[in-house]
C-alpha cells in the first residue's frame, strides 16, 4: 500500500528550557492511501498540536513529516501555500465557511485560487454536490444553513480539490448526534467510494468509531492503536471504549 | 499607576490610533495655517485697497473657522468613539478586575489628554512650518512684493487653535465618560462580537432602483447643464440638488445588489482567485453603509467643485483682466439738465454748476495736471432716453423673456452710443470697427445671458424707434464687445447707432478714457497715487466724478480671487478630511470581522500575496467608489458652476483641476494608505 503520510520522530516543544512543555514527544506513524484514521486524546494531549504541524500550520521541533514524498518540514513561504492549497483538505469544528459568500461561492474560492476556469469549476462541484447532498443548498448562505449542512459543505470544500489527505479537526464537535452520524457515514462514503485518505482528531469516541484506525495520544505520545478490522462499527466502538476507559481521567467526557 | 496604564494603552494601540492621529494633526495644522494667514497678511506691504480686501477675508476666514471648528468636533468625537469600541473587551477585563468605571473613565481621560497635547504639538509644528509656503501663496495670490522673506509664527493663531482644540478635547472627555458609564460589563466583554446576518437584496429590485437613480441623476445633470435655462428662478436650483441627493442615495442602495448580479453573471471573472470574495465585501460593506458612503460621497463632491471652482476663479479673473481693461484710468461723469429738480433733491448750486462742464474742466479745477500724467486721452458721450427701453428693444421676444426671466428690469433705458465714438473706443480696444447704413443699429454685449436674449429679439429683426425714425438691426446676432473697463464681462447690451440718429439727444453721461504718462509700473503706480492725494482737494466736494483705475481693477479683482481661493481652500479641505476619515473609521470597524475571515482564506491555502492584493483591492475600491460618483458628479457640477461664474470666463480650469487633483490625491490618498497599513496589521493576527 501506497504511504501518504509518514510522521517520522516529530517533536514539538513549548516554551523554554527552564520550563519546557512537550506537546509532541517523538511520535512516528504512517497513514496509507484510502485510511482513515482517528486520533484521541483528552485535550492537553497533544491531538490538535498534532494535526497542526501535518497541516503545516505550526512547525515541528525536530522530526520530519512526509507527505507523498515530500518532506514538508522543509517548505517555506509560498511552497508551503501551494501545498496546502493542494495536496490538503481542511475540515474544521467551526466550519470556517465565509459568511459573505454561498456555499457554492464558499467551494469555488478552494478551485479559484488555484487558478482553475469557471466551467471546471461548476462541473466538479455538481459532482462533489452530489456525493455530499447538498445540491439544494449550494445557493444558500451560511447563516441560512444548519451545523450539519454547514459541515458537509466545508466537507465538499476540503475534497473538491483531489487533495491527497483530508485533515478534519473536531468535525462533529459543533454538530447535534444526527447531523453528526449523517456527516460521518458521508465521511465513510468519501473513504470507501471516493478513496479519500482521511485523517480525524476527536476526542469522541462515537465519532472515532466510523474510522478504519484509532489512534490513541497521551501526554504526547502514542498510547494505544487500535484496527477495526473485519469488526462491525458497534464493536468497534465498545473496543474504543474500553481503551478509553483504560485511559482514564479526561478523556472520561467522551462516553 | 494610572497615569502609566493610560501611557502604555496609546503605545500599545498606536496603530489603532494612527487614523485619529493623522485627523488630529492633520485637523490642528490647517486650522492653525488659515488662522495664521492674518499675521502674514499684516507684514504684507499691498496698497490699502488690497489691506481692505485682506481685512475682510481674514474676518470671513475666521468666521469660518468656527464652523470648521464644528466640523472638526463632530469628527473628533466620531473617531473617538470608534476607538472606544476597539476596545470594549479591554475596559471589561478592567471592570471584572474589580476597577470602578470612574476610574476606567480616568484612563480615558488621562489617555485624550496625552493624545491631545501629542496631536496639538505636532500640528501646531507641522501647521507652523507649512504656513511658510502659505505665506508664499498669499503673496503671490495678492501680488505682494516678498522682496524680505521672513519666519512667521503666529502666537494669536496658536492661542487660538490652543482654544478650539482644548474645548473640543473637553467635549470628547465628556462624551467618553458619558459613553463608558452607559455601558454593561456583559456587552463590553461581548463587545467584540458581533453577529451579522448579510442582508440580501433581491437584484431585481435593486436592477429596477439602479435604472432609477441614474435616470434621477440623468435628469438632474441634464437641468444643471444643458437644460439650464429651465431652471428660470433662482429657488428652482434645489430641484436638481435634491435630485442629486435622492438619485445619490438610491445608487449606492442599489449598486451593492446589481454589482452581484452583473459579476456572478461572469463567471471567469467571478470565480477568478479571489475575486468573489472580494466583491462579496465590498458589496456587504457598501450595503451596511448606504448612508453614510453617500454623504461622503456628496461631501466629496462639493470638496471637488469648491477647490476647483475657488482656484479657477481666481485664475479667471487676472486672465479676464488684459482684455477687459485696455486703458489705465476711466472716468465718468453724469449730466444733469433740470437745475430745479436738481437743487431740489439737495444738491448744491455748486454741485450743479460742476455738471455743467466737462470732465477734463473739472480735472482741472482739482488742480490736476492732465498734460503732464494723462496721454491719449479721449472724451465721449454716451446717451439714455425713455424711447429706448430693455422692453421695447426686445420687441417680440420681450413675452417670452419675462417668463423666463422675470426678474430682469425692463424698464430701464438703453445705453446708446454714437458709430463714430464706438470707432475710436473699437480701435483702441482692440474690436471690429464697425460701419452702419442710415437706419441700422448694431448691438454690443459681452454677458454671456444677456447676449442671449438678445440674440433672440436681433433674429427676430426687431426695430427700434428714435425720434419717429425706425432702425433695424444690421447684424442677427450681438457683437461682442464693451464701452466701460471692469474686472467681469458686464456689458448686458450697447446700441451703437449712425452718429446723426443722436444729434439732438442730451447726454446722459460724459466719458473720459486715458493712460498714464509712464512707462513703468512704478511711474504708474506714482501718477496713481497722485490720483488719490486729490481726495483732500477742497473742490471734490462738488464734483460728481467716477474715477476707475485699471490698477484698482487690477487689486480689487485679485484680491477677491485670492479671497474666495482660501475660503474655498479651507472649507474644501476640511471637508476632504472629514469624508477620508470617516470613510476610513467604517473601514477599519469591521477589521475585526475581517480578520477572520482573512484568517479562513490562509487555512485553506490563500498566499499571502493573494491575500495582500484583495485586502488592498477592497479597500481601494470602497474609497474610490464614493470618489468616482463624487467626480461624475463634479464634472457636471463645475460644468454648472462655470455657467454660474461665467462673468469670470472660465480659463485655466484645467490648471485648477490638476490642483484640486493633487491635494486630493494627498489627504485622500494618505487616508486610503493609513487605512490600508492598519487592516493589513490587523489581518496579520
Amino acid at each position: 500500500m501506497e504511504t501518504i503520510l509518514k510522521l517520522d520522530h516529530v517533536e514539538k516543544y513549548y516554551g523554554n528550557k527552564s520550563s519546557l512543555t512537550k506537546a509532541i514527544d517523538d511520535i512516528s506513524l504512517e497513514v496509507t492511501k484510502k485510511e482513515f484514521v482517528a486520533i484521541m486524546g483528552a485535550s492537553g494531549s497533544g491531538k490538535t498540536t498534532l494535526l497542526n504541524v501535518i497541516s503545516t500550520i505550526d512547525k515541528v521541533t525536530s522530526g520530519h513529516i512526509y507527505v507523498g514524498n515530500e518532506d514538508i518540514t522543509k517548505l517555506k513561504g509560498n511552497a508551503l501555500n501551494k501545498f496546502r492549497r493542494e495536496e490538503l483538505g481542511f475540515i474544521f469544528q467551526d466550519f470556517n465557511l465565509l459568511d459573505t459568500l454561498t456555499a457554492y461561492e464558499n467551494i469555488a474560492l478552494a478551485l479559484s485560487i488555484q487558478n482553475i476556469n469557471a466551467s471546471e469549476i461548476e462541473t466538479r462541484i455538481k459532482k462533489v454536490a452530489n456525493d455530499l447532498n447538498i445540491k439544494e443548498i449550494l445557493k444558500k448562505y451560511p447563516y441560512q444553513m444548519s451545523g450539519g449542512q454547514k459541515q458537509r459543505v466545508a466537507a465538499s470544500r476540503a475534497i473538491i480539490t483531489n487533495p491527497q489527505l483530508v485533515l478534519a479537526d473536531e468535525p462533529t464537535g459543533a454538530l447535534d448526534s444526527k447531523s453528526a452520524k449523517m456527516l460521518l457515514e458521508r465521511f465513510n462514503y468519501l473513504n470507501q467510494e471516493l478513496d479519500a485518505t482521511i485523517l480525524m482528531v476527536t476526542h469522541d469516541a462515537f465519532t472515532a468509531s466510523y474510522a478504519t484506525r484509532v489512534i490513541f495520544i497521551k501526554d504526547g505520545r502514542i498510547f494505544s492503536e487500535l484496527n477495526k478490522g473485519e469488526k462491525s462499527r458497534k464493536e468497534f466502538f465498545d473496543k474504543i471504549i474500553d481503551v478509553v476507559t483504560l485511559l482514564g481521567g479526561d478523556l472520561n467526557d467522551a462516553l | 499607576m494610572l497615569y502609566k496604564l493610560s501611557l502604555k494603552n496609546i503605545k500599545k494601540s498606536i496603530k489603532d490610533y494612527a487614523i485619529y492621529f493623522f485627523t488630529l494633526i492633520l485637523g490642528v495644522s490647517i486650522f492653525y495655517i488659515f488662522n495664521a494667514l492674518e499675521s502674514q497678511t499684516v507684514m504684507m506691504q499691498v496698497s490699502s485697497n488690497t489691506q481692505d480686501i485682506i481685512k475682510l477675508m481674514n474676518n470671513i476666514l475666521s468666521g469660518v473657522s468656527v464652523f470648521v471648528s464644528f466640523i472638526l468636533g463632530f469628527l473628533i468625537i466620531y473617531a473617538s468613539r470608534f476607538l472606544i469600541k476597539r476596545r470594549k473587551k479591554e475596559f471589561g477585563i478592567y471592570l471584572t478586575l474589580g476597577m470602578s468605571k470612574q476610574k476606567i473613565s480616568k484612563i480615558l481621560l488621562l489617555e485624550t489628554l496625552f493624545i491631545g497635547l501629542i496631536s496639538l504639538l505636532i500640528g501646531l509644528t507641522l501647521g507652523t512650518f507649512l504656513s511658510q509656503f502659505m505665506s508664499l501663496l498669499v503673496a503671490n495670490m495678492f501680488e505682494a512684493d516678498l522682496t524680505e522673506f521672513a519666519f512667521i509664527f503666529s502666537k494669536s493663531a496658536a492661542i487660538k487653535t490652543l482654544i478650539y482644540f482644548s474645548i473640543i478635547f473637553i467635549i470628547v472627555m465628556i462624551f467618553n465618560t458619558i459613553n463608558i458609564s452607559k455601558c454593561k460589563l456583559i456587552d463590553l466583554i461581548h463587545g467584540f462580537k458581533k453577529n451579522e446576518t448579510i442582508k440580501l437584496k433581491n437584484p431585481l429590485f435593486c436592477t429596477i432602483i439602479f435604472i432609477i437613480s441614474v435616470i434621477i441623476l440623468g435628469i438632474a445633470y441634464y437641468l444643471v447643464t444643458a437644460g439650464i435655462q429651465l431652471l428660470s428662478e433662482a429657488s428652482y436650483i434645489f430641484i436638481p440638488i435634491l435630485m442629486g441627493i435622492i438619485g445619490t442615495l438610491l445608487l449606492f442602495f442599489s449598486i451593492s445588489g446589481l454589482l452581484i448580479r452583473v459579476f456572478t453573471k461572469l463567471k471567469n471573472i467571478y470565480y477568478k482567485g479571489l475575486n468573489s470574495f472580494i466583491i462579496k465585501q465590498i458589496s456587504s460593506k457598501i450595503n451596511t453603509t448606504v448612508i453614510s458612503m453617500s454623504i461622503i460621497s456628496i461631501m466629496l463632491f462639493v470638496t471637488i467643485c469648491v477647490l476647483s471652482s475657488a482656484i479657477s476663479l481666481k485664475n479667471s479673473i487676472t486672465a479676464n483682466l488684459t482684455t477687459l481693461v485696455p486703458v489705465d484710468i476711466e472716468i465718468k461723469k453724469e449730466r444733469v439738465y433740470n437745475k430745479e429738480d436738481y437743487l431740489n433733491s439737495g444738491h448744491s448750486i455748486e454741485e450743479y454748476e460742476d455738471t455743467q462742464i466737462g470732465i477734463k474742466e473739472s480735472l482741472e479745477k482739482l488742480d490736476y495736471n492732465i498734460d503732464k500724467n494723462l496721454k491719449d486721452i479721449f472724451e465721449y458721450d454716451i446717451y439714455r432716453t425713455e424711447e429706448i427701453t430693455v422692453e421695447k428693444t426686445l420687441g417680440d421676444y420681450y413675452l417670452k423673456a419675462l417668463e423666463g426671466y422675470p426678474y430682469l428690469a425692463y424698464k430701464t433705458g438703453e445705453t446708446l452710443i454714437k458709430l463714430s465714438d464706438y470707432n475710436t473706443l473699437a480701435k483702441r480696444y482692440g474690436f471690429e470697427e464697425l460701419t452702419l447704413k442710415k437706419d441700422e443699429y448694431v448691438l454690443v454685449s459681452n454677458f454671456d445671458s444677456w447676449s442671449l436674449i438678445r440674440d433672440e429679439a436681433l433674429k427676430l429683426n426687431t426695430t427700434i424707434k428714435l425720434n419717429g425714425k425706425e432702425y433695424k438691426p444690421k447684424y442677427n446676432v450681438h457683437k461682442d464687445g464693451f464701452i466701460h473697463i471692469s474686472s467681469n464681462h458686464t456689458n448686458e447690451g450697447i446700441f451703437v447707432l449712425p452718429d446723426e440718429a443722436l444729434e439732438n439727444l442730451l447726454a446722459y453721461k460724459s466719458i473720459l478714457i486715458a493712460d498714464y504718462n509712464g512707462d513703468t509700473k512704478e511711474e504708474k503706480k506714482e501718477i496713481e497715487n497722485f490720483l488719490l492725494k486729490l481726495n483732500n482737494h477742497p473742490y471734490l466736494e462738488y464734483t460728481t466724478l467716477d474715477v476707475i483705475t485699471k490698477i484698482s481693477i487690477y487689486e480689487a479683482s485679485t484680491g477677491l480671487g485670492a479671497m474666495a481661493t482660501f475660503i474655498g481652500l479651507y472649507l474644501g479641505i476640511i471637508f476632504l478630511i472629514s469624508s477620508a476619515a470617516i470613510l476610513a473609521l467604517k473601514e477599519l470597524t469591521e477589521s475585526s470581522d475581517n480578520k477572520e475571515r482573512y484568517k479562513m482564506l490562509r487555512k485553506i491555502g490563500a498566499d499571502e500575496k493573494l491575500i495582500k492584493k484583495a485586502l488592498f483591492k477592497q479597500i481601494g475600491i470602497f474609497f474610490t467608489f464614493p470618489l468616482l460618483i463624487a467626480i461624475i458628479h463634479s464634472i457636471f457640477g463645475i460644468i454648472f458652476c462655470n455657467y454660474i461664474l461665467e462673468t469670470f470666463g472660465n480659463e485655466k480650469l484645467l490648471i485648477s483641476i490638476i490642483m484640486t487633483a493633487a491635494v486630493l490625491i494627498f489627504i485622500y490618498g494618505g487616508y486610503f494608505l493609513i487605512t490600508y497599513l492598519c487592516s493589513k496589521n490587523i489581518i496579520k493576527d
